[in-house]
């Protein structure tokens, strides 16, 4: 199968256990999320058990098990955005994508993920879609934004 | 080396990307192309400048001129006038809030001039993704002191004479922790940056790794030499792409000039560094956490003693630093302990980072000196409160710290001035919160972060935070009850005592410090279902309090659904039936009229 070539290159360079952390954050950008195939194949390879490597995947916060948008919107929680109303920008932007918890949206182009603190206060209230960031936002400009990646 | 006639600093931090400072300097080079300017005015991309919310910035060199708030569109003008007529143009300079006369120079700018700059020396002078810049700036000179002139325990004393104390929030004498790691056995060491900056609204890790990330490694090169260590790691949060990136290209030239590597600089002296990024877990900033997470497990923190300077990553003697401590390192090896100690209060020495945010004029990155009061950074530096608002306290120290109120902003900003207000030193993160905030909803959107982050490892923090949290959700939801100040109190205190790591005993501190200071606010959610701040939706009316209103209008011509009528020389009224209770008008009204 095409994927398992994919996976298996990336896998090819585990040694040991401090590799399992990059290796899941390597397959998680070439695959958008860990599939449970993908995690018995981790298993196959690396020899650690399934609840192994469950467990360190399900303990850090960047690691999804369900598909994602093609576009990650990264919403900023920390103090700065939520003293100037951040949640009003992630209404407007559930709002405006129709997006319910994680789920991406029916097109999928677009999934939305809370974040504590992408650390650009500056421009509080921001969020951050793929790698750009997105700053001093108010409910109206949401659709602006996100016109980009349509 | 070409001599140009003018040097334009662009700001590339990551505040100022956002704001478009790439288009503007892309807009630059076409200008200047265009007007053949391009042998006499070099353009330069720098790290964080600091003054974030001004963005993007430039700075024009040789006059220091700032330039604030540049768009694409106003460049052909300001290259025109300043590169070709040399009129410096006024509109695009900075003006102090409630003044009128603009300030030209870089220097002359309260926000700047106030400021002591030792970590953030290099900011906003030198490209970061050049290391040729750093070494012009006296950058490797530190470590080649350290490497061919001195013994580990030499460089051990002149840390412990500077008198440094680790900016990661605890305090801890880096000197010492040298010392405890450079005597413990073992043939292999570790040094490790901890860049796992997860205050939720704290940035100076990320301003330092992007804008000078050279001056890390060589702390981590010097601290390597004086515990003798070999390898490095920097664990970096993975939302810090930019600073990622940056120290990426900072190994790859340190290698290339052997300044990384196998024999450093002739020295016989092996080190090498790996970039490790962190994975989104709020407690990795803890150090047994951090290292247990580089060891590819669930990052959870492990009982001290032993301490990492004898049994830290795989087992073996560790030392961890965080990017601010070691940033300093550098210029106390080549200026010497004293020379950083002559700064400072009697115990805490030199300067510090912080990043003021929240609901102040000048929102941006800061250096000062230890002792300086809370309340000169808040109204000479930070220019004061926005929209004639009230100050209400300050938040220290993230969800580990605390509220400092009014009354005590005359506080000396120092490690032990600090923890008697009951707030911390922290990472860095200084939020400032003006009379719209609710003192009572902060402690609960500081609750919610830290029981979501809670690793899960002991009950208290585990459980304590959680039955904290509802309890705080009930008085933001007007049910609270007598009795419940009390218990928070008294839960607070058991999770402080039976927490294994930082995170569960320091967790309680925004709720105790929001009670011993706003007491009132507490009692005004229970007793009376009343949020002072007008902030809690569950118990506000949408009334107007006819004694404060000022018969503006503007929550009428703000109101998205017409809900509010108003005319001139009138009370505004707001119509119940149609109110969506989005409050904008309480946004809007300037004095505290809507409850």
């Amino acid at each position: 199968m095409i994927w398992h070539i994919k996976i298996d290159e990336i896998l090819s360079s585990y040694k040991d256990r401090s590799d399992l952390i990059p290796i899941l954050q390597r397959l998680q950008e070439k695959m958008g999320w860990l599939s449970t195939p993908v995690l018995q194949r981790i298993e196959e390879k690396t020899g650690l058990s399934g609840a192994e490597i469950f467990g360190v995947a399900t303990f850090y916060a960047q690691f999804r098990f369900k598909p994602q948008g093609k576009n990650l919107i990264k919403v900023c929680h920390g103090t700065a955005c939520h003293v100037s109303g951040v949640e009003k920008i992630e209404e407007a932007l559930r709002q405006e994508l129709a997006v319910k918890g994680d789920e991406p949206t029916d097109d999928g182009l677009f999934s939305l993920e809370r974040i504590a603190c992408l650390g650009c206060c500056a421009l509080a209230p921001v969020i951050m879609i793929n790698k750009k960031c997105y700053g001093k936002l108010e409910p109206n400009k949401i659709q602006k934004v996100i016109k980009d990646y349509k | 080396m070409e001599q140009y006639r003018a040097n334009l600093l662009i700001c590339a931090g990551t505040g100022c990307v956002a704001s478009g400072s790439l288009k503007v300097k892309q807009a630059l080079e076409e200008e200047i192309i265009k007007q053949n300017l391009q042998n006499e005015i070099k353009i330069v991309l720098t790290g964080c400048n600091g003054f974030c919310a001004q963005g993007p910035l430039m700075v024009v060199y040789p006059e220091g001129i700032f330039y604030q708030r540049l768009t694409p569109e106003n460049i052909p003008f300001l290259v025109e006038e300043h590169f070709l007529k040399g009129r410096p143009v006024e509109s695009l300079m900075y003006t102090p809030p409630a003044e009128k006369k603009v300030i030209p120079a870089m220097c002359d700018i309260p926000f700047f001039n106030l400021q002591v700059l030792r970590a953030l020396r290099n900011r906003g002078l030198i490209d970061a993704e050049q290391i040729d810049e750093y070494i012009a700036r006296d950058g490797y000179l530190g470590a080649a002191k350290a490497l061919l002139e001195m013994t580990p325990e030499e460089i051990i004393q002149e840390m412990k004479d500077s008198g440094l104390r680790g900016r990661g929030g605890a305090g801890f004498p880096t000197g010492i922790k040298w010392e405890f790691c450079a005597k413990a056995k073992g043939e292999i060491k570790y040094i490790l940056c901890n860049g796992d900056e997860g205050d939720p609204g704290a940035f100076m890790d990320r301003s330092v790794l992007e804008a000078d990330p050279h001056a890390v490694l060589e702390g981590m090169v010097i601290g390597a030499k004086a515990i003798g260590a070999h390898q490095g790691y920097l664990y970096v949060r993975a939302e810090y792409p930019l600073a990622i990136e940056r120290l990426e290209i900072a190994i790859t030239q340190a290698r290339e000039y052997g300044l990384l590597g196998k024999n450093i600089l002739g020295s016989g002296f092996d080190f090498d560094l790996e970039i490790y990024q962190g994975a989104g877990a709020f407690v990795c900033g803890e150090e047994t956490a951090l290292m247990t997470s580089i060891e590819g497990k669930r990052g959870m923190p492990r009982p001290r003693p032993p301490f990492p300077a004898h049994k830290g990553l795989w087992q073996k003697p560790t030392v961890l630093n965080n990017v601010e401590t070691l940033a300093n390192i550098p210029q106390i090896i080549l200026q010497g302990g004293k020379w950083y100690a002559s700064l400072g209060t009697e115990k805490s020495k030199g300067t510090k980072v912080f990043a003021l945010t929240g609901a102040i004029n000048n929102i941006g990155l800061i250096e000062v000196p230890m002792g300086i009061p809370l309340r000169q950074i808040i109204y000479d530096i930070g220019g004061g409160i926005p929209n004639k608002r009230k100050f209400k306290a300050v938040q220290m120290g993230g969800p580990s710290g605390g509220c400092i109120p009014e009354a005590l902003l005359d506080t000396p900003v120092d490690y032990e001035s600090i923890t008697q207000t009951g707030a911390i030193m922290g990472s860095g993160g200084m939020v400032v919160m003006d009379e719209t905030t609710c003192m009572v909803g902060i402690a609960k959107f500081f609750l919610e972060f830290t029981q979501e982050e809670s690793c899960g490892k002991c009950v208290p923090c585990r459980i304590g935070t959680k039955v904290m949290l509802d309890k705080l959700e009930d008085i933001c939801a007007g049910k609270g009850q007598e009795g419940d100040i009390e218990l928070l109190e008294d839960l607070a205190q058991d999770i402080k005592d039976a927490s294994l790591c930082g995170l569960g005993q320091t967790a309680p501190n925004p709720v105790l410090t929001t009670i011993k200071y706003f007491r009132d606010e507490y009692e005004a959610h229970i007793k009376e279902k009343r949020c002072p701040a007008h902030s809690c939706l569950a118990l506000l009316k949408f009334e107007v309090i006819p004694d404060l209103c000022k018969m503006c209008g503007v929550c009428a011509k703000d109101c998205p659904v017409e809900a509010i009528k108003w005319e001139k020389k009138q009370v505004a009224v707001i119509d119940k039936e149609k109110c969506i209770k989005c409050k904008t008008c309480i946004t809007s009204c300037k004095f505290m009229a809507i409850e």
